[in-house]
C-alpha cells in the first residue's frame, strides 16, 4: 500500500512524479478488486471531476441556481460516459491520475489544491489547471490535455449547450 | 423521405453477419481467406475475394452500425465508429488520431476526399524503396476501377463557405487551390460525413463492396478482435480472435479461431503491425511497425466577419497543394492545406484554453473558419515517422516522437495559414496552440508565432491519416512486404491496407488504398482459383 510520505516524496521529486507515483498505485492495484468501469465515474473521480466542470467552463456554464448544478451534474456524468468510452489503457491511465488527485498530499503538492476539491473555489482551480497546461513537465500538459478533452467533449456533445454558440444542431431528414 | 438500410435489408434477405458479442460459446470457422479488418482495403478485397468464387470471413473489431444507426451526433458517433472514442493517441499523447472502428472502417466516417497516389510519391518509391512495377500508368487500371466502383469524381455543387474562404485566400494571394473529388452518389450536402453517412450517399465499404461480398456469401463476423496469426514453419494456419462485449471496449469471455487458406491483414497501419507484432511473426531486419506516419496536421482558426457555417455542407471540396509542391520532395517537409468540418466536439476540445477565454472563442463559432495542414512525413531521413508497439495488453499504441524536421514544417504551416485567412478577411486568426491568443493582423501573427514553443501539447498536431509499419520495398532489407502486399516471411499472408505505404502518401490515402488493394487481391484471388479475377467494376 502506497504511503503518505510515499507521495510526498514523489511530489517533491517533481519531474517523475506522476510516473512514479502511478507506478506505486498500480502496484497496489494489483491487489484491490478492479472497480467497475462503466458509466466511468468511480469514488475517486467524480470530486475532482464536480470540480473541474465549473472552471472548464466558465462563462459557458449558467450563471446559478438549479440551472447551474444541473449543467453541472450532467457535465459530470458526460465526462464518465466518455471515460467509459475510451480504450482500457487509457481508462487505467485515467483512474491512475484521478487516484492521485484523490491522496490528499499529490492534489497539494502536485495540483497545488490545498483544500478539499469539494471545498477549493474556481479560482483555485483554475489556477491548478493552467499551472498544468502550461507545466515544463510533458505528463501534466498531457495530463491537462485530456481533462480539457473530456469536460469540453461533454459540454458540447450535449444538446442543450448549442444555442449559446449558433449551432443548430443536425438537420432534420424528414 | 425515409432512407432505406441496404445492410440491414441484406440481413433480413440472408446475408451472414455474426455478432461476436452475442456468441454463447466458443466458435470456429472455416474458409479459403480470412480477412482482418473492413475498411478501405479489407472490403476492397471482400468483393474482389468472394466474387472469385472463394469463401470469405470478413473480421471486424468495431460493431456494425448502419445508415439507420446515423443519427449525426458526435456524442454517439464518436464512441461507436472512431478507435477509442476519437481520442486516440501517440504513446506521449502530442498527437490525437482520428481513426475509424466499425463495419466500413475509417471509409465510414470518413470526409470523402478522394485523391490518386501524387506521382512525385510514387517516384520517391522507385527511387528509395525500389518500388518499379507502382508507376502512374501501371496503377492507373485500378484508380479507374475505383472511381467507378465508388462513384468518385468531382464535386458537381457549390462547395461551402468554410472551403469557399480557403479558394478566396488562394486567389487573393496566387497560390493554387482545386476541387476535390469525392466517393459519394446522390450526396445530400448536409455535412455529416464525419458521424456516417445518414443518406448511403457516400461510397464507403459499409455500402458498396460488403455489400457486395455479403451478397455473394461472404461471411462478415462483428465485434471480434483478431488477437493472434497461428504461425507453423513460416504459414499461418489459424486466426485467433477473441469476442468483444458489446460496448466494445473490453474482450467477453468467448473466442472464434477460424482456419484459411489464406489471410488477408487490413486492420489499419496501428493494427496490422499490432496484429503480426502479437503474433511474432519473423522479422530479421527488424523493420515491422517501423515507419509509420501520420501525415501530422496542424490547424488554424479564424474568425471572420461573416457567418461561415462550417458544420453544414460537404466538409472538404478544396484543397492546395501549393505548398508541397514548392518544396523538393526529399527536402524540408512540405503540406497539403485542407479544410475541416466543423462541428461542436470536434473543435470544442480541438481549440485551445478554458474558461471565459474558450467560451468567448466557442460563442464566435459560427463565424469561425479552419484550415489545416497535412504534413507530408516520412520523405527525408530527419522524418523517419513512428513505431507500433505492443502495450502490456496487448494493444498496439503509435510511439511518434515528433521530430525538430517535422517541427519546422509546423512553424512553416502555421504562417501560411495565418496569411491565407487574413487574406480570406479574417478578423482575428488562432493558432491551435496553449500559448495563442490570436493576432489581429499578418505582423501581429508573424511576431506571434515566432515566439510559440515548439512542444508536446502546447501545439496542437492532430492525424486522420495513418500510414505505413509493413512497409513495401523491392527487397527484405528495406520492406517486409512485396508490391504484392505479401508479407516476406509468411507465405499466405497478404497485407492490404494502408500499412504498406514506405512513407506517407501525401494526400488523403483512401483512394491510394483502394487501388492497391484492387491491383493486389485481384492478383491474390488469380494465385487462389487459377482463373482471371473478377473485375471491381
Amino acid at each position: 500500500m502506497v504511503t503518505r510520505r510515499q507521495f510526498i516524496k514523489a511530489g517533491l521529486i517533481g519531474g517523475a512524479a506522476l510516473t512514479a507515483a502511478s507506478l506505486f498505485y498500480s502496484r497496489g492495484l494489483k491487489e484491490a478488486p478492479v472497480a467497475a468501469v462503466s458509466p466511468g465515474l468511480t469514488l475517486e473521480n467524480r470530486p475532482v471531476i464536480a470540480a473541474i466542470v465549473p472552471a472548464i467552463l466558465a462563462g459557458a456554464l449558467p450563471e446559478s441556481g438549479e440551472a447551474r448544478s444541473q449543467a453541472i451534474q450532467q457535465t459530470v456524468e458526460g465526462v464518465g460516459i466518455a471515460i467509459a468510452g475510451l480504450s482500457a489503457a487509457s481508462q487505467k491511465e485515467l483512474e491512475e491520475l484521478f487516484t492521485l488527485l484523490g491522496i490528499a498530499p499529490a492534489r497539494m503538492l502536485l495540483a497545488g489544491v490545498w483544500p478539499r476539491w469539494e471545498d477549493a473555489s474556481p479560482a483555485q482551480i483554475a489556477e491548478f489547471l493552467q499551472g498544468w497546461r502550461k507545466s515544463r513537465l510533458e505528463l501534466l500538459r498531457s495530463a491537462y490535455a485530456a481533462l480539457h478533452d473530456l469536460v469540453l467533449g461533454a459540454w458540447y456533445g450535449n444538446p442543450d449547450t448549442w444555442a449559446a454558440i449558433d449551432y443548430p444542431g443536425p438537420p432534420e431528414m424528414l | 423521405m425515409s432512407i432505406r438500410d441496404i445492410f440491414l435489408e441484406g440481413i433480413n434477405a440472408g446475408w451472414q453477419s455474426i455478432d461476436a458479442s452475442k456468441l454463447e460459446a466458443h466458435r470456429d470457422l472455416e474458409a479459403d481467406v480470412a480477412i482482418v479488418g473492413s475498411g478501405a482495403g479489407g472490403g476492397i478485397a471482400a468483393e474482389i475475394l468472394t466474387k472469385a468464387g472463394l469463401k470469405v470471413v470478413l473480421i471486424e473489431e468495431g460493431p456494425l452500425k448502419t445508415s439507420s444507426d446515423f443519427k449525426m451526433l458526435e456524442a454517439d458517433a464518436y464512441p461507436q465508429l472512431y478507435q477509442e472514442s476519437a481520442a486516440r493517441k501517440t504513446k506521449d499523447k502530442a498527437i490525437n488520431i482520428l481513426q475509424g472502428r466499425s463495419v466500413g472502417g475509417s471509409t465510414t466516417v470518413n470526409w470523402t476526399s478522394c485523391f490518386r497516389t501524387p506521382p512525385t510519391t510514387l517516384a520517391h518509391w522507385q527511387r528509395e524503396f525500389g518500388l518499379a512495377d507502382l508507376t502512374e500508368a501501371g496503377l492507373s487500371p485500378w484508380f479507374d476501377a475505383a472511381d467507378r466502383r465508388l462513384g468518385i469524381r468531382y464535386w458537381d455543387q457549390s462547395p461551402n463557405i468554410n472551403n469557399t474562404m480557403l479558394r478566396k485566400a488562394g486567389w487573393e494571394l496566387g497560390i493554387s487551390v482545386a476541387p476535390i473529388r469525392r466517393n459519394v452518389k446522390g450526396c445530400w450536402n448536409l455535412g455529416y460525413c464525419g458521424t456516417g453517412c445518414p443518406t448511403n450517399a457516400k461510397q464507403s465499404m459499409l455500402v458498396t463492396t460488403i455489400p457486395a461480398a455479403l451478397a455473394a456469401g461472404a461471411i462478415l463476423v462483428h465485434h471480434l478482435r483478431a488477437d493472434k496469426l497461428v504461425l507453423e514453419k513460416g504459414r499461418a494456419v489459424a486466426l485467433d480472435c477473441v469476442a468483444m462485449t458489446p460496448a466494445g471496449i473490453h474482450p467477453a469471455a468467448f473466442r472464434v479461431k477460424v482456419r484459411a487458406k489464406h489471410f488477408v491483414l487490413a486492420g489499419g497501419a496501428i493494427g496490422t503491425p499490432g496484429l503480426l507484432l502479437r503474433s511474432g511473426a519473423p522479422d530479421p531486419n527488424k523493420l515491422l511497425g517501423k515507419r509509420t506516419f501520420l501525415h501530422p496536421t496542424t490547424v488554424a482558426a479564424a474568425v471572420m466577419p461573416h457567418a461561415i457555417n462550417g458544420y453544414a455542407g460537404a466538409p472538404q471540396t478544396i484543397y492546395s497543394d501549393q505548398f508541397l509542391d514548392n518544396v523538393p520532395v526529399g527536402g524540408p517537409i512540405g503540406f497539403k492545406l485542407e479544410v475541416p468540418p466543423m462541428h461542436p466536439v470536434l473543435f470544442g476540445t480541438t481549440l485551445q484554453g478554458f474558461g471565459e477565454t474558450h467560451t468567448k472563442l466557442m460563442q464566435e463559432f459560427a463565424n469561425t473558419h479552419a484550415l489545416l495542414a497535412l504534413l507530408r512525413d516520412g520523405f527525408h531521413p530527419d522524418s523517419p515517422g513512428g513505431s507500433v508497439q505492443l502495450r502490456d495488453d496487448g494493444t498496439p499504441v503509435l510511439d511518434y516522437p515528433i521530430t525538430d524536421f517535422v517541427w519546422e514544417g509546423v512553424k512553416r504551416s502555421w504562417l501560411v495559414m495565418a496569411e491565407m485567412q487574413f487574406a480570406a478577411g479574417a478578423k482575428r486568426v488562432y493558432i491551435v496552440h496553449e500559448q495563442c491568443n490570436g493576432y489581429a493582423t499578418m505582423d501581429e501573427a508573424r511576431a506571434g508565432i515566432e515566439t510559440l514553443p515548439l512542444k508536446n501539447q502546447l501545439a496542437r498536431v492532430v492525424s486522420a491519416h495513418v500510414m505505413g509499419g509493413c512497409g513495401m520495398a523491392a527487397d527484405e532489407k528495406r520492406g517486409v512486404t512485396d508490391t504484392w502486399g505479401r508479407y516476406r516471411q509468411l507465405d499466405n499472408v497478404t497485407v492490404c491496407d494502408g500499412s504498406l505505404f514506405p512513407t506517407s502518401i501525401g494526400a488523403n490515402p483512401q483512394l491510394s488504398i483502394y487501388g492497391l488493394a484492387a491491383r493486389n487481391a485481384s492478383r491474390l484471388a488469380e494465385e487462389l482459383t487459377k482463373q482471371p479475377a473478377p473485375a471491381l467494376a
